[in-house]
């Protein structure tokens, strides 16, 4: 990792549509090098795939989130990562992490609706030997999402000329 | 009825770009490169610091000097990004702007006939500033071989017994010319061996891409006879709010603070509230922005380049410079009619000096969907003639 690829991974992270050529004048890189890069950036695990950032309440019904926040016992030997391990393999949880605080767990849920959502982490999470709590935290709109501003706003003006 | 203009006032040359803005005005889809200023928003925390000021009551005068903790937070800022020291109390003065600290700089120096040298091209305010003063601005030229820095060769040639002063400012509007600290260096010896003084506008400093960021007072024997002015309109994108600061020795910044206290009394409060915020909080949204420039100054030079329009490497500023001498055209007809047919707005360079005639000054503070726009009708308008 040099200076060029954390800048790869910076217009990338924000944008990874964009054409070789232009990551290529962006970085002042050949865009060969750019591909080469990006390849053993992918090879290396630290590109970890590519996604859009979907502003769901826009596009309509039938999408709900939650974080769902989860006290658990540790196992011996294995601690976090075997309950983490079983937890993540359901599709219903897009995000999971070991926090600290007052819970241990921190997962964000979707679902078509918020029944779902509950009935999820009631009969799925919930039940779990090592849980020992849940607090369930609906999302009721979302502002903000990856960097990216979800709600319409004005931006400020600038004259067209100024020295 | 007579006329009460006064001739120093007549003197002034009218804006060179009157004629651009009366076209921009009748068209809806221009990309403008014209505008010299950052296209974000204010860092928050910055703002943040500066409503809080306003919901705390905080809306009074300040000292003179400006706000002790916003002279305090610059002078270690200063220390911090180029180990220079300067005493928050008696050697700082917080102004209403670069502008403001460059007028009453210049002021606070210039008698009737003093010649003060300027580095060209400049920006716009420098000549009119000297003018207004009744001195005599001479330009010495900064040529593009030379990736536009002030050289001791150029100056020497222009200093006379009657020369007082420099101004210069790097990273340079609009050349986006830099200054290695071997070359403020360079510049120190003469200024020291001709006992003159250094204006030394570094708004820009904090975007410089390829090396160094420096400051003229880091070369030996400049501290003492420099006025540095410095301030967040560019590195923190706060043009609007109209705060900057101005450095100098203690007898110097006592003789301008006369003219600041009567003129301006003081710089705007909220506004230094949030110069307070920036300082304190927003380098990383700093560095995020100057990044961002870097980027968009690779992807425009080599657009420009890879079209056909000749394009040197700015190492600073948010300017790209590129010379239109081969199309047989002025840079004032190439920018009007780039304007009037392609619908992109640059600023003829010799707007800015006669060191800048047959280049356009190109402002990439602008979005890079924007930028490749603006290659793309570059490159059509090139074709066209």
């Amino acid at each position: 990792m040099d200076a060029k690829d954390w800048l790869l991974l910076r217009i990338l992270e924000e944008d990874s549509t964009q054409e070789v050529r232009e990551v290529a004048d962006l970085t002042d890189l050949s865009e060969a090098e750019v591909e080469d890069r990006v390849r053993a950036l992918e090879a290396g695990g630290i590109i970890r795939g590519y996604s859009a950032t979907v502003d769901w309440e826009k596009a309509g019904e039938g999408v709900a989130a939650a974080t769902v926040n989860l006290k658990v016992h540790p196992e011996r030997d294995a601690g976090y990562d075997r309950i983490a391990e079983r937890i993540s393999r359901f599709p219903q949880v897009c995000s999971l992490r070991l926090i600290s605080g007052e819970y241990d767990f921190e997962l964000r849920v979707t679902g078509r609706n918020i029944q779902e959502i509950t009935r999820f982490v009631s009969e799925q999470i919930a039940p779990m030997e090592q849980i020992r709590e849940t607090a369930t935290i609906l999302v009721m709109k979302t502002y903000k999402e990856n960097g990216r501003i979800l709600y319409d706003r004005k931006e400020g003006e600038r004259l067209p000329f100024a020295f | 009825m007579r006329d009460f203009i006064s001739q120093r006032t007549h003197r002034i040359p009218p804006s060179g770009i009157r004629r651009f803005f009366d076209i921009v005005q009748e068209m809806d889809d221009v990309i403008s490169l014209g505008v010299g200023e950052p296209d974000y928003s204010t860092p928050w925390v910055a703002c943040e610091a500066g409503i809080a000021s306003v919901e705390q009551g905080q809306t009074s005068y300040t000292s003179n000097s400006g706000l002790p903790e916003l002279r305090t937070e610059a002078s270690r800022y200063l220390t911090r990004r180029f180990g220079i020291d300067y005493h928050p109390e008696d050697e700082m003065i917080v102004t209403t702007g670069a502008s403001e600290a460059l007028d009453i700089a210049i002021r606070a120096v210039t008698d009737p006939g003093d010649e003060i040298l300027i580095a060209d091209p400049s920006y716009v305010s420098y000549s009119p500033g000297v003018m207004l003063s009744d001195g005599v601005p001479v330009l010495v030229p900064c040529r593009m071989e030379d990736e536009f820095r002030l050289t001791p060769e150029a100056l020497m040639e222009k200093i006379t017994p009657k020369t007082k002063a420099v101004i210069c400012n790097f990273p340079n509007n609009p050349s986006g010319g830099v200054m290695s600290r071997a070359d403020y260096r360079a510049i120190a010896d003469v200024i020291c061996d001709h006992d003159l003084l250094l204006i030394s506008d570094e708004i820009y400093t904090e975007m410089t891409y390829d090396g160094e960021m420096t400051s003229a007072v880091q070369a030996d024997g400049l501290r003492e006879r420099t006025i540095l002015i410095n301030g967040f309109s560019k590195s923190y994108a706060m043009t609007g709010w109209r705060v900057a600061y101005l450095c100098a020795p203690k007898e110097i910044c006592e003789a301008v603070l006369k003219i600041h206290q009567y003129v301006m009394l003081s710089a705007p409060t909220m506004s230094q509230y949030a110069a307070v915020g920036a300082l304190r909080n927003a380098d990383q949204d700093r560095e995020e922005m100057v990044t961002e420039y870097q980027m968009r100054r690779n992807l425009f030079v080599r657009g420009l380049n890879r079209v056909g329009l000749t394009c040197h490497l700015p190492r600073g500023a948010f300017y790209a410079f590129p010379s239109i001498k081969d199309f047989g055209l002025t840079d004032v007809e190439f920018a009007e009619r780039l304007l009037k047919e392609q619908h992109v707005a640059v600023v003829p360079g010799s707007v800015f000096g006669p060191s800048g005639e047959g280049h356009l000054r190109c402002a990439y503070a602008v979005s890079r969907e924007d930028l490749r726009e603006a290659v793309n009708r570059i490159e059509a308008f090139i074709t066209s003639l």
